[in-house]
């Protein structure tokens, strides 16, 4: 096979073409951009469950008598729930916060705020706040042990307070899917006719090919390359709009959240770890059309 | 070199076969004509030995290969014992002289010092000294049948296959190829030309097989075209 030949029938084979070219390696670009986006949809999700997974409490609260009257978990009620729910397997520890620990937590989280004003220590339950050793499962065996037992008024789940945020982001997520696959058929579309107009607008040279005894590799592989060029290219430059949308757009939007540390930021790296793919899906997927276009509807 | 047992092409749009039955047999180094009418399956005749087509009934051999059973990644090495010359003489327009002899033998994947090598000399042989970077619409029809026979001929085939060659040409130009095709001949090609001209025919004296209605109906060893016809 020879390098230079190739090299200078697909360079003539992209230049004759040049519009359909930049058509198709736009419409690569904006689908491979929608698949990215929605990667690091699915890596943020990741990142924002670990980043919760740790702090997540189950709170079981603690009915107002209870509250009241043991100010440290020391009567056989308190003890019985702690004790109950320290042999489970699934917690990981339990801790006691009393009505006044509640009352100080609250001042913190709304210092300056008239509701810190309004707040009394009495109309704060005292809660069991449990570490869970198995965040899946967790959460339920704590709901059912302590659900109707005395003294507990209820049992919060942490997560589901969060589960808003992600369903959010899984909602993006899903979207951009959704638009990566119909530009995704957009592009293959017109990989496959930008495929058969090159082979057509060759038509001779691949006659004489044919003639001369090139083989099928010979004769095709200018045609792949073509396609798979066109997707690298369009997989850049998809990767170029993921970085300048990080820069420009994501890290101004986020600024806040993320430093309060709500949602992880959008990362380098994680676009980074991003590109390859990319560039591996958009060179793949024209590769797999144009060798499917020549198989089908060329006479090589 | 060339071997026909008892071939057999039916289309599907036509009942009458366009070759019917056809047996023969040229030997290595032959300078054999085929002529007939248009469409007494000359074509037909010429595809079959470049596997462009198979034939319905019968087999075919050229050289050691078995055309008819050949599988489909092995029909490259055929194409490339056989050379092939047109009336249209398909060059590529974009591409000077020497390019265009140069890329039969780049796209079969030879060196490229090879290629440098090779392609003068053709040239030479062919009478195109000199004119390599021509481009082929600077070129006379004579002159462009000249580069194509160059490209079929750089590759050394075995066995050359002209389909009407002199088709474009003025006589006498006409006659300039023939004399071409004749030197290349003795160089131990075998060369199969396909031709309705009948003073070629006649003026050379080689052997002629004639086709009627996908039939042979004539095989002289130093035959003419066939007064009256």
């Amino acid at each position: 096979m020879r390098a230079d030949f190739v090299t200078r029938e697909v360079l003539t084979g992209l230049r004759r073409n040049v519009t359909m070219t930049i058509a198709m390696v736009l419409t690569t670009a904006i689908s491979l951009g929608l698949v990215g986006t929605g990667l690091l949809a699915v890596r943020t999700i990741d990142r924002t469950e670990q980043l919760y997974s740790d702090r997540f409490e189950v709170q079981v609260t603690l009915t107002a008598d209870i509250s009241e009257t043991d100010l440290d978990c020391s009567q056989p009620i308190c003890t019985d729930l702690r004790n109950t729910l320290e042999r489970s397997p699934l917690v990981e520890s339990v801790r006691f916060q009393s009505q006044q620990e509640a009352y100080e937590h609250f001042q913190e989280l709304f210092a300056g705020q008239a509701l810190a004003d309004v707040a009394r220590p009495q109309s704060l339950p005292a809660t069991l706040r449990v570490r869970l050793a198995d965040q899946q499962a967790g959460a339920d065996a704590v709901r059912q042990a302590m659900d109707g037992q005395v003294g507990v008024r209820n049992v919060i789940d942490q997560r589901e307070v969060v589960s808003k945020l992600f369903d959010m982001i899984g909602n993006f997520r899903d979207v951009t899917f959704a638009l990566a696959v119909v530009q995704a058929i957009a592009a293959l579309l017109l990989i496959s006719n930008t495929v058969q107009v090159s082979a057509f607008t060759r038509r001779t040279e691949v006659g004489v090919m044919r003639l001369v005894g090139a083989t099928r590799w010979y004769t095709q592989l200018p045609f792949l390359i073509e396609a798979v060029v066109t997707g690298v290219v369009g997989a850049l430059i998809a990767v170029a709009g993921l970085l300048a949308g990080k820069y420009l757009f994501i890290d101004q939007l986020l600024s806040g959240i993320v430093a309060n540390g709500v949602v992880p930021p959008v990362e380098l790296a994680d676009i980074v770890w991003v590109a390859p793919i990319l560039v591996m899906i958009g060179g793949g997927i024209a590769a797999v059309t144009g060798y499917a276009t020549l198989r089908m509807y060329v006479r090589l | 070199m060339i071997r026909l047992e008892r071939v057999t092409k039916l289309y599907k749009t036509s009942t009458r076969p366009a070759l019917d039955r056809v047996s023969m047999e040229v030997g290595k180094g032959e300078f054999v004509f085929l002529i007939g009418p248009s469409g007494s399956g000359k074509s037909t005749f010429l595809r079959l030995l470049l596997r462009e087509d198979v034939p319905t009934k019968g087999s075919i051999y050229v050289s050691d290969m078995n055309v008819t059973k050949l599988p489909r990644r092995r029909v490259p090495k055929l194409r490339q014992r056989i050379g092939c010359v047109f009336q249209d003489f398909r060059l590529l327009p974009s591409k000077t002289v020497g390019e265009n002899v140069a890329f039969a033998l780049e796209v079969i994947g030879k060196s490229r010092n090879t290629v440098s090598k090779v392609v003068p000399e053709v040239l030479d042989l062919v009478g195109l000294t000199g004119k390599a970077n021509r481009m082929p619409h600077e070129l006379s029809g004579g002159e462009q049948q000249r580069v194509a026979i160059a490209r079929a001929f750089v590759n050394r085939p075995q066995v050359l296959l002209a389909d009407e060659p002199t088709g474009n040409l003025d006589p006498d130009t006409s006659q300039d190829i023939m004399l071409l095709l004749e030197r290349i001949n003795r160089t131990g090609t075998t060369v199969l030309m396909a031709t309705h001209d009948h003073s070629i025919v006649d003026s050379m004296r080689r052997r002629v097989v004639e086709l009627d209605l996908g039939l042979v109906v004539r095989d002289d060893a130093r035959g003419v075209y066939g007064v009256g016809r």
